[in-house]
C-alpha cells in the first residue's frame, strides 16, 4: 500500500515551474452540483485569475485540484501527466502550494520558526544556526524580504502575506494557488506584493492561480481570466481582450440586479455625533481612541481601513454591544446610550456584519426575527405584555414578499437560511421604518450579487430619504461607490478625511497603512 | 405503492417546520432514556437480577397501584417546582444548579415564618410561609443572578456553591438557633404545628403541592413563550449580541428570570415543610433539587414538559423501596438509573440536526 502512494508522486520535487489543467471538474454535494462540468486551463508562467460571485464554485474548484475534496468527476494534469490528488499532501509533493484568504501562521511564533515548521518533515532536534543559515540563502534569491526573528503578532498584513507566500516557495512549490490574497491588505500592499510574484511569474519560476473579485487586480497582473457561476464556466480569455463589463455580465449572469436610487437630497444637520469615544478590545487594548466625528442628516460617512484597526469595536459601542470607556455618542443632541427606548425614539438603525452573529437568534423563526425591534408594542402586544402571534405572521409575510427574502415558510428557522436572505431579513427588521440614524458596519460581507445590489439600494434610499448614514466598511469600493465624506481609521483612530469627490486613493491608502 | 409514497413524502418534504422540530425533540429524549434504561438493565444483570422482572418491578412500584401513583405524585411536586429553577433561567441560556440551595433557604425561610406567626389563622400562616419560602429561594437564585451579569462570575459554579452554604446554614440553625431541644436524634426545629398544614387533596391522597407545581409550570410556559418578557428572554438566551442591539434590558432580564426560577424552587421547599415534614431538619436536603436538574434537562427546559418528566422521575424515585424489597437491590439503584438517564440525555444533545427525518431541506 505505502508503496504504491509512492510510486505515484514524482520521486523529487520539479525544479521548474509547469502549467496545469483541470478537465471536466464536477463536485456535487447531495443534488447539488458546487462545480459542474468545469475545465479550465493555467498556462506555464502565467497568472490566471479565477473570477466568480460568493457561491459561483471558486473555492470548490481549487479545493478539489488541492485534493481537499474528491472531485465527482473529472480529470487533473499536472504539466503533461494526469494525477491522481487524493489529499493536499499529494498536491505538495507534485510542487502545488496554496496561500489562503486567512493567515495560517502561528501568531506567537518568530517568522524563521514558522517557515521551518511549515516542512512536511521535521528533524526530532532543530539546529536553529543551520535552519536559520538556509533561510538567509534562500532569502537572498528571493525579490522580497522579511523579518525572520519577528514574531509573527508583530508584524504588518503586508508582511504576514508575504511570509505566506515565502513558506510556499521555501517548500520549493512551484505552482501556487492564491485565495484572495489581497483581502486583507491595502491598496500598496497589494500591488507590491501582487508586483513581486508577477516578476517571478515573468521570470519563469512560477505560475499562479488566483481567486480574486478586484477587477482592478485582473487588469493589472493577470493574464488570463476564467468566469464561474453558480458553478459552471460563464467565460475565459486573455485579460487583455476583455472590458471589465464583458467580465462583471459574465460573473452576474442575467440576474436582474437593483438599481441603486441617484444621489439626492443636501446635507442637513449633524444628526450622529460621536465625542471624543474611547473603548476597549476583549483584551483590554484600546481599539478606539479618542474619536469624534458628526455624520448630519442625508449624508454618508465611510469609515474605511484595513479590518482589525477599531472599526469592529467602534461600531460594537454604537450597537449597545460594547461599553465605551469614555466619551459620548448624541443623536439629534440628546445623549445616546444604546438603550431600547432611545433606539426607537430617535429611529435607530444597524446592519451589522454577520447578520447571524450579531442581529439575529438562529433557532428563533424568520417571524420572529422580523420583529424582534418592535415586538413589546402594539399590535404585537396586547395590553403590553401578550404576544399577538397572529400579527407575528400577518408582518412576516408582508416583510418576506416586500424584500424578497427567500424562505420556505415563515416559521422556517432564520438559521437555516442563506447569507444573502438572513441579511435581507435584517435589512427588512432594520429598514422598513422611518430611519433616522443608520449604523452598516460591512453589509455587504459574503453575499452575492443580486443581496448586494439591493442592500446598497436600500442604503442609498435611506439616505436619500434623510437618514444619517455611518458605514464601515473593509471594501474599499463599497466606500468609494456609497459615501459622500470618507474617514481613514487606523489603529483607533481617524487619520484622514475628506469629501468623497476629492478622495484620493493614493492617500487613503497610506493612512490606511498608517503612513 | 401510493402509501410508500405519501411516507417517503412525509418524512422528507411534507412535515411542517414547526411538527419536525416538535417531533425531534420529544424522540431525542425518549431514544436517550430507552438507551438508559437498557445501560441500566445491563447494569443490574451484573448483580444477577432479570431486566425484565426488574422493570416490570419498577412500573408496579411507579405506577401500578393507587398507593404507588400517591406515592410518586408526592414526590413529582417539589421536582417540577424545582427544574423550572434550572428552566426559567435556561431560557436565557444560564445553566443554574442551585434548585437544591433554593429549596433549602425556601424551607427554612418558610419554617421560619411559620413559627414567627404561630397561633395566626392557618392560612394567614401558609400564606406567609409560601410568600417567605419563595422570596427566600428567589433571591438567592437572584443573588447568582447578580454575580454574573455584573461580576461576570459563571452561574453554575456560584449556584453548584450556593447549594453547600445553603445546607450548611440548614444544619447550622437546626442544631443551633432554631432547635427544638425536643429533637434528640435528629436536630429539627419546632413543629410549624398540624393545623398549618396544607393537607391532602380529597379524593386522591396527594397534598397539594402538585397543584402548585403543575400551575407554576403553566404559569412558566406562558411567560416564556406567550409575553414580551420571555419572548425578550429567548431573544437574549439565543443570542445575547442580538438582545444588545435590539437594546433589550439584558441585566434586568437575567435578574428577573433567576428570581423566577429561585421562588419555584423556594415553594418547592415551603410544600416540603408544609405538606410531608412539618418541621425543617436535614431532611430537607433531600436531593430534590439535584433530581429537578435532571427533570429540566431531560424536558429540554420546557416548563410545560417538566410535567410528565417529574412524575416519570418522581416514579423511579418512588419505585426505589419495592426494588430493595422484592429484589435485594440497595435503595440508592434508583440514584444509578438517574444518573445514567442524566448522561444519556446530555450525550444526546449532540444527536440534534442528526436525523434527516427532522430537517427541512434548506433554502
Amino acid at each position: 500500500m505505502v508503496e504504491v502512494t509512492q510510486l505515484a508522486r514524482p520521486p523529487v520535487a520539479p525544479d521548474k515551474t509547469f502549467g496545469l489543467e483541470a478537465i471536466s471538474m464536477t463536485k456535487r454535494f447531495g443534488d447539488f452540483a458546487a462545480l459542474d462540468d468545469v475545465s479550465i486551463r493555467v498556462a506555464p508562467g502565467t497568472i490566471h485569475a479565477l473570477l466568480g460571485e460568493n457561491g459561483a464554485g471558486k473555492s470548490t474548484l481549487v479545493k478539489c485540484i488541492m485534493g481537499y475534496y474528491a472531485p465527482t468527476g473529472g480529470q487533473v494534469i499536472v504539466g503533461t501527466a494526469e494525477r491522481t490528488i487524493d489529499n493536499p499532501r499529494d498536491a505538495h509533493a507534485l510542487g502545488l502550494g496554496m496561500v489562503y484568504q486567512h493567515f495560517t501562521l502561528v501568531p506567537a511564533m518568530t517568522v524563521t520558526e514558522n517557515l521551518v515548521l511549515a516542512r512536511d518533515t521535521l528533524p526530532p532536534v532543530f539546529d536553529w544556526a543551520k535552519e536559520r543559515a538556509a533561510l538567509n540563502e534562500f532569502l537572498d534569491r528571493m525579490p522580497f524580504r522579511v523579518p525572520l526573528d519577528a514574531k509573527v503578532s508583530a508584524i504588518s498584513a503586508g508582511e504576514r502575506q508575504k511570509c505566506e507566500i515565502l513558506k510556499q516557495l521555501y517548500l520549493q512549490r512551484k505552482f501556487l494557488i492564491l485565495d484572495e490574497p489581497t483581502s486583507v491588505l491595502t491598496p500598496q500592499e497589494a500591488d507590491e506584493v501582487l508586483g513581486m510574484l508577477r516578476g517571478m511569474v515573468v521570470a519563469g519560476e512560477l505560475t499562479i492561480l488566483m481567486i480574486t473579485h478586484k477587477f482592478r487586480e485582473v487588469l493589472a497582473f493577470a493574464d488570463e481570466v476564467s468566469i464561474l457561476r453558480r458553478g459552471r464556466l460563464a467565460g475565459k480569455g486573455r485579460v487583455k481582450e476583455l472590458t471589465p463589463d464583458a467580465m462583471a455580465r459574465a460573473m452576474i449572469g442575467a440576474e436582474e440586479l437593483a438599481q441603486a436610487p441617484a444621489r439626492a437630497g443636501a446635507f442637513g444637520a449633524a444628526r450622529l455625533d460621536i465625542q471624543g469615544l474611547t473603548a476597549l478590545d476583549d483584551a483590554g487594548q484600546v481599539a478606539v481612541n479618542n474619536v469624534t466625528l458628526a455624520v448630519r442628516a442625508g449624508e454618508i460617512v465611510g469609515i474605511a481601513g484595513v479590518s482589525g484597526n477599531g472599526q469592529r469595536q467602534l461600531v460594537e459601542v454604537l450597537a449597545g454591544q460594547r461599553d465605551s470607556e469614555a466619551g459620548a455618542v448624541a443623536i439629534a443632541g440628546q445623549a445616546y446610550r444604546a438603550r431600547r427606548e432611545e433606539m426607537r425614539l430617535r429611529k435607530f438603525s444597524l446592519l451589522p456584519e454577520e447578520p447571524l452573529r450579531n442581529a439575529c437568534v438562529a433557532r428563533m423563526s424568520v417571524a420572529e426575527n422580523l420583529v424582534f425591534r418592535k415586538f413589546d408594542e402594539a399590535p404585537f402586544a396586547g395590553a403590553g405584555f401578550w404576544l399577538n402571534r397572529g400579527q407575528f405572521r400577518d408582518e412576516a409575510t408582508r416583510k418576506i414578499a416586500r424584500y424578497g427574502i427567500k424562505t420556505r415558510s415563515a416559521d422556517t428557522k432564520i438559521g437555516e437560511l442563506s447569507g444573502g436572505n438572513v441579511q435581507r431579513a435584517v435589512l427588512a427588521r432594520e429598514l422598513s421604518e422611518g430611519v433616522e440614524v443608520l449604523i452598516a458596519a460591512d453589509p455587504c460581507f459574503g453575499l452575492d450579487f443580486a443581496a448586494v445590489a439591493q442592500i446598497r439600494a436600500e442604503i442609498m434610499d435611506a439616505r436619500n430619504k434623510g437618514a444619517a448614514v455611518l458605514l464601515v466598511s473593509s471594501d474599499l469600493d463599497e466606500i468609494l461607490e456609497l459615501a459622500d465624506r470618507i474617514v481613514v481609521m487606523f489603529h483607533g483612530a481617524l487619520v484622514y478625511e475628506a469629501p468623497a469627490a476629492q478622495a484620493d486613493l493614493t492617500a487613503i491608502g497610506r493612512h490606511m497603512a498608517g503612513h | 405503492m401510493t402509501f410508500a409514497v405519501t411516507s417517503k413524502a412525509i418524512g422528507g418534504r411534507l412535515i411542517g417546520d414547526r411538527f419536525a422540530s416538535t417531533a425531534e425533540v420529544v424522540v431525542i429524549p425518549v431514544i436517550a432514556v430507552i438507551a438508559a434504561l437498557i445501560a441500566f438493565g445491563g447494569f443490574v444483570g451484573l448483580f444477577g437480577v432479570n431486566p425484565v422482572e426488574l422493570y416490570t418491578d419498577m412500573y408496579m412500584g411507579a405506577f401500578g397501584t393507587f398507593f404507588s401513583w400517591q406515592n410518586t405524585l408526592t414526590r413529582a411536586a417539589p421536582l417540577i417546582l424545582t427544574a423550572l429553577c434550572t428552566a426559567l433561567p435556561a431560557q436565557l441560556g444560564m445553566v443554574v444548579i442551585g434548585g437544591e440551595g433554593a429549596l433549602v433557604m425556601g424551607g427554612l425561610c418558610a419554617t421560619a415564618a411559620g413559627l414567627a406567626l404561630l397561633g395566626a389563622p392557618p392560612v394567614v400562616v401558609q400564606l406567609a410561609m409560601a410568600v417567605a419560602g419563595m422570596a427566600a429561594g428567589g433571591f438567592w437564585i437572584a443573588f447568582a443572578g447578580a454575580l454574573r451579569h455584573y461580576r461576570g462570575v459563571n452561574e453554575t459554579i456560584s449556584t453548584l456553591l450556593l447549594n453547600y452554604i445553603a445546607i450548611a446554614i440548614l444544619n447550622h440553625l437546626v442544631e443551633g438557633a432554631m432547635r427544638d431541644p425536643a429533637s434528640l436524634n435528629k436536630p429539627s426545629t419546632h413543629s410549624i404545628g398540624d393545623q398549618n398544614m396544607i393537607g391532602l387533596i380529597p379524593g386522591l391522597g396527594v397534598h397539594w403541592g402538585i397543584l402548585f407545581g403543575v400551575v407554576a409550570a403553566l404559569i412558566a410556559y406562558i411567560l416564556v413563550f406567550h409575553t414580551v418578557f420571555g419572548f425578550s428572554a429567548r431573544i437574549a438566551g439565543g443570542n445575547l449580541r442580538a438582545a444588545r442591539v435590539v437594546g433589550l434590558p439584558v441585566g434586568k432580564l437575567i435578574l428577573t428570570m433567576c428570581f423566577l426560577g429561585g421562588c419555584s424552587a423556594g415553594l418547592a421547599g415551603m410544600v416540603e415543610i408544609a405538606a410531608v415534614q412539618e418541621r425543617a431538619n436535614a431532611n430537607l436536603a433531600a436531593g430534590y433539587g439535584y433530581t429537578g436538574i435532571l427533570v429540566a434537562f431531560l424536558a429540554r427546559q420546557n416548563p410545560l414538559a417538566c410535567i410528565p418528566v417529574a412524575i416519570l422521575l418522581g416514579g423511579i424515585g418512588a419505585s426505589g423501596g419495592l426494588l430493595q424489597r422484592r429484589l435485594d437491590l440497595p435503595d440508592a439503584s434508583v440514584l444509578v438509573l438517574q444518573g445514567i438517564i442524566f448522561i444519556a440525555v446530555l450525550a444526546s444533545d449532540t444527536l440534534y440536526g442528526r436525523f434527516k427525518i427532522f430537517q427541512s431541506k434548506a433554502v
